[in-house]
């Protein structure tokens, strides 16, 4: 449906056939489970994908703490070294393949997309229902092989390690093989909607930064996602017929394989930090009632990270025997994505200038964000300076950066935007207070997990270790506290989160106040997004000036 | 200060030369950073309280920056980063380009040790000597899967590749025992994989790598000694050395102390040995007997039963002649080092 014969026709709609008054909202419209499963709603999927994406995270999380705890001692603690490679596995595969990638995009992007865009669903209802159920079909093949039998290979799958061990390699493999078409399905989904949906007035540089955003993630869905499908597809084959490709006694490559893994993997990054950065430019601006400082500039520089990020996947292998000259090519080109996000992280903070500023939950997310992105980025330059990888290579160093930047920036990102697009999905709000005290406590673990190790890193615990020298075991007591920490802080987000699900107070259909395009509509909103007409949008999105002075700039 | 600075990041102590330079190139990054997102963290808290909301609905002005302001905001950092780019891409050219009177040192990786072997010779396993003052280059290899050779106190780590070779070269600054870690994860005993670097002065290198030599040469002319061009020696002791070789015992048992998928050879006989079971054993004829014929009956604590059986293998005569081997291996010397446990577990 494109917008244009919407406006034609707007009774066209089943939606507007029971006539004016009372639409009901997307919750309440239809109330069978087949109403659910299914839905084409895209806020009805969005929340199926929030369901899904929230138990793997606890999964994930649930790992993670068993890992710490075996960790707390030098010798074996409390499981065996099998089991500890596989819980590593697991929780990397959990985390990257059925949290991290669809969070943000499969979630906030469904919902928010089509919101912002003005338009009634996304482009391909149907397709996006599919890449829900391509999702959770993966999904289990893929825990059903952890569960029998478990992978120990680390979530980087190496060969010829991956090829030779004896734990299923394959059934997992071809999970994360199928859940690859659900991110291809849903970026080509997303990047026709921007391009056909938008309403009358969102011109490309109309458009709030989060659609920017998600459409450059999902540029690298479309693009790099077959590259690791092909992988994934001859790993699996190595492993059970022994096709040699990654072998050099038959003429195979051994470090072939982390060239096509990172030449996803790395651009698997901007995946999932990408959105992060969408959703903060909408939460620094919302909350700071100011357009977004340099608004070209930072919708540029996702194209930028998206475009760069392709270049730089050689800085995974400084040490892997590829050429020197191969290694600085590509740690200048990792240079770019520090440039490219330097712009970003001024141009918010910039945004706070002559604003006015509300310290509320979401905020208080952003500055955890704007701490762990800085942090996170600039680790990363110092280890795309190539000699500095050398010593960090594979030690707590990089288990260190890449949490600061994948679980710090992306999952402030997740928190902020779940809290703050709460009272727009389901029309009830937190409570502020325990949102503040959660927001603290999620910050401080985080810093009390990953600062240690930094320090391990630097002082040469290599990653992926069951037992270590003793003298590393301070560090990894601290880290193991600050991740019981971090725990805490996220059970009282669910345990406040719930309760407001079914007791919070109504929120109204704005309660921010924010100008993103988003909130025009009802809170929650109705099945197909808008009552009446075809919206059209004359002002620019988080547009805060005074009417009366206003000077519209490039107005349409 | 460059002390000071090496104790608040946890940097281990440096002993090569490389360490030297690349920790400048650290404190710099590291600093920088510091400063750098000081600065902007504080600028940002300013202006979260100086420009806090005042009103509900407050309306704001319409601020774009100026070409100028963002031109700023991508060169600064990008002069940074290329600067330190540019130091540290020069340290990795360095530290990859061996100098051409550096000594080879062969290095293959293999589930789970490390095996360094001299041109010259000798070889050794987990344990390399080195000289101080002189650089080393290592040509790295696997036998298995990807593992990493990687000293933190030399700051040194290149992979382990199967069917390639790849290099990387060090200056050992100081004498000294460092730990070698492996980092690419390589299986169930991934963590154990360690091993360790000996840095001798000089002198003291040449004496020890004599010494192997002079041993290396024995063994050369023991080996002339084959049983397919000669009629089996008449003394037993050497009879039992040649067995020992020609049946594979040495693949996994060290007559050097070191530590090894087996118990060591060097003063077996006659020593008490914990079992697994708890008990204690001496080390008599029976017992080796009895563990070269059923090897799982009573295995010696931390190691694990691989050793496959040779019942029918050997002759009675045999048997006997590697037991009077291992009873030639008699030292008054305790082992060097621990062999606490193995350096090798089996696949589970």
């Amino acid at each position: 449906m494109t917008p244009s014969s919407s406006i034609a026709a707007p009774g066209a709609t089943p939606a507007h056939e029971e006539h004016h008054d009372h639409h009901p909202s997307y919750l309440v419209d239809g109330t069978t489970i087949k109403s659910w499963l299914l839905t084409v709603d895209h806020k009805r999927i969005g929340l199926m994908f929030l369901f899904w994406v929230l138990l793997f995270f606890l999964v994930g999380g649930i790992f993670a703490l068993l890992i710490r705890l075996e960790l707390l001692t030098p010798g074996p603690t409390i499981m065996d070294a099998m089991t500890y490679n596989r819980t590593f596995t697991l929780h990397g595969l959990v985390m990257i393949f059925l949290f991290m990638i669809p969070a943000i995009p499969a979630v906030f992007g469904n919902f928010m997309l089509p919101l912002m865009l003005g338009a009634k669903d996304v482009a391909f209802p149907r397709l996006n229902l599919l890449s829900l159920y391509i999702y959770l079909t993966g999904a289990m093949l893929a825990l059903w092989g952890m569960l029998n039998g478990g992978l120990d290979t680390g979530w980087t799958f190496y060969t010829p390690y991956s090829a030779h061990t004896t734990t299923t390699v394959a059934p997992v493999l071809f999970g994360a093989f199928i859940i690859g078409f659900s991110s291809i399905v849903t970026g080509i989904n997303f990047i026709v909607t921007t391009h056909t949906m938008r309403a009358p007035g969102i011109t490309w540089f109309k458009m709030p930064l989060f659609v920017w955003a998600i459409y450059a993630t999902s540029c690298i869905q479309v693009l790099a996602t077959p590259v690791i499908g092909l992988l994934l597809v001859l790993v699996t084959v190595e492993n059970l017929f022994g096709f040699g490709m990654f072998d050099p006694a038959r003429g195979g490559d051994p470090v072939l394989f982390q060239h096509l893994f990172w030449f996803y993997s790395h651009p698997a990054v901007y995946i999932m930090v990408l959105p992060a950065f969408g959703v903060m430019s909408e939460i620094v601006s919302a909350f700071s009632r100011k357009n977004i400082f340099g608004y070209r500039a930072v919708a540029y520089s996702s194209l930028g990270i998206a475009f760069v990020g392709f270049f730089a996947w050689g800085h995974h292998m400084f040490v892997s025997g590829q050429s020197t000259f191969a290694g600085g090519l590509f740690g200048v080109l990792t240079m770019l994505v520090g440039v490219f996000t330097a712009i970003k992280v001024f141009n918010w903070v910039g945004t706070v200038y002559k604003g006015a500023v509300d310290f509320k939950t979401p905020f208080a997310y952003f500055c955890g964000f704007l701490f762990f992105t800085v942090f996170g980025g600039m680790t990363g330059i110092a280890l795309g300076t190539t000699s500095l990888d050398i010593p960090w290579h594979d030690t707590y160093f990089v288990v260190a950066h890449f949490h600061f930047i994948m679980v710090g920036a992306t999952i402030m990102a997740f928190l902020a935007a779940i809290h703050y697009w709460f009272p727009k999905m389901f029309g009830r709000m937190y409570h502020e207070g325990w949102g503040l005290v959660s927001a603290a406590l999620i910050i401080l673990g985080f810093n009390a997990t990953f600062i240690p190790q930094f320090l391990l890193g630097n002082n040469g615990m290599p990653r992926r270790y069951y037992e270590y020298p003793e003298r590393f075991q301070a560090l990894n007591v601290a880290s193991t506290a600050g991740a019981s920490l971090l725990a805490f802080g996220f059970v009282i987000i669910a345990m406040y989160l719930a309760y407001a699900l079914f007791y919070g107070r109504v929120a109204g259909n704005n309660p921010w106040r924010s100008k993103g395009y988003e909130w025009l509509t009802e809170s929650p909103p109705p099945t197909h997004n808008f009552v009446g007409p075809q919206p059209t949008y004359p002002e620019e999105p988080h547009f805060y000036v005074d009417p009366k002075k206003a000077e519209v700039p490039d107005a349409v | 200060m460059s002390e000071l600075l090496n104790n608040i990041l946890f940097l281990p102590e440096a002993a090569s030369t490389f360490a030297e330079r690349i920790d400048l190139l650290h404190h710099f990054v590291v600093g920088t950073t510091m400063v750098m997102s000081a600065g902007v963290g504080l600028a940002a808290l300013f202006m979260f309280f100086r420009y806090r909301r005042r009103l509900p609905a407050q309306a704001t002005e319409y601020v774009v920056p100026t070409l100028k302001t963002e031109f700023l905001f991508v060169s600064v950092p990008l002069v940074f980063f290329l600067a330190w780019f540019g130091i540290g891409f020069r340290d990795f050219t360095w530290v990859t380009t061996p100098p051409k009177d550096s000594m080879d040192v062969y290095v293959m990786g293999k589930q789970w040790m490390w095996k360094f072997a001299y041109p010259e010779g000798p070889n050794g396993v987990n344990v390399l000597h080195v000289p101080a003052g002189r650089p080393v280059r290592l040509l790295i290899t696997s036998r298995d899967v990807l593992h990493s050779f990687y000293v933190p106190a030399f700051r040194i780590k290149m992979d382990a590749l199967p069917g390639r070779y790849t290099q990387i070269w060090f200056e050992a600054t100081k004498p000294g025992t460092y730990q070698v870690l492996c980092t690419e994860y390589c299986g169930l005993s991934h963590s154990k994989m360690l091993a360790e670097v000996v840095v001798l002065p000089q002198e003291e290198f040449d004496v020890w790598m004599k010494e192997q030599r002079r041993g290396r040469l024995q063994d050369r002319q023991d080996a002339l000694a084959d049983t397919s061009l000669v009629p089996p020696v008449a003394r037993m002791v050497e009879q039992g050395q040649v067995l020992a070789g020609s049946q594979g015992c040495l693949k996994c048992h060290s007559v050097d102390g070191s530590q090894h998928i087996g118990p060591t050879f060097l003063g077996l006989y006659d020593r008490v040995e914990r079992l697994q079971d708890g008990q204690n054993v001496r080390v008599d004829e029976a017992y080796i007997t009895q563990s070269m014929m059923d090897p799982g009956a009573h295995l010696v604590a931390g190691y694990q039963n691989v050793m496959p059986t040779y019942q029918g293998k050997l002759q009675g005569p045999e048997t006997a002649a590697i037991v009077e081997y291992i009873k030639s291996l008699r030292t008054p010397n305790v082992r060097e080092g621990a062999s606490e446990g193995p350096a090798y577990d089996a696949i589970q």
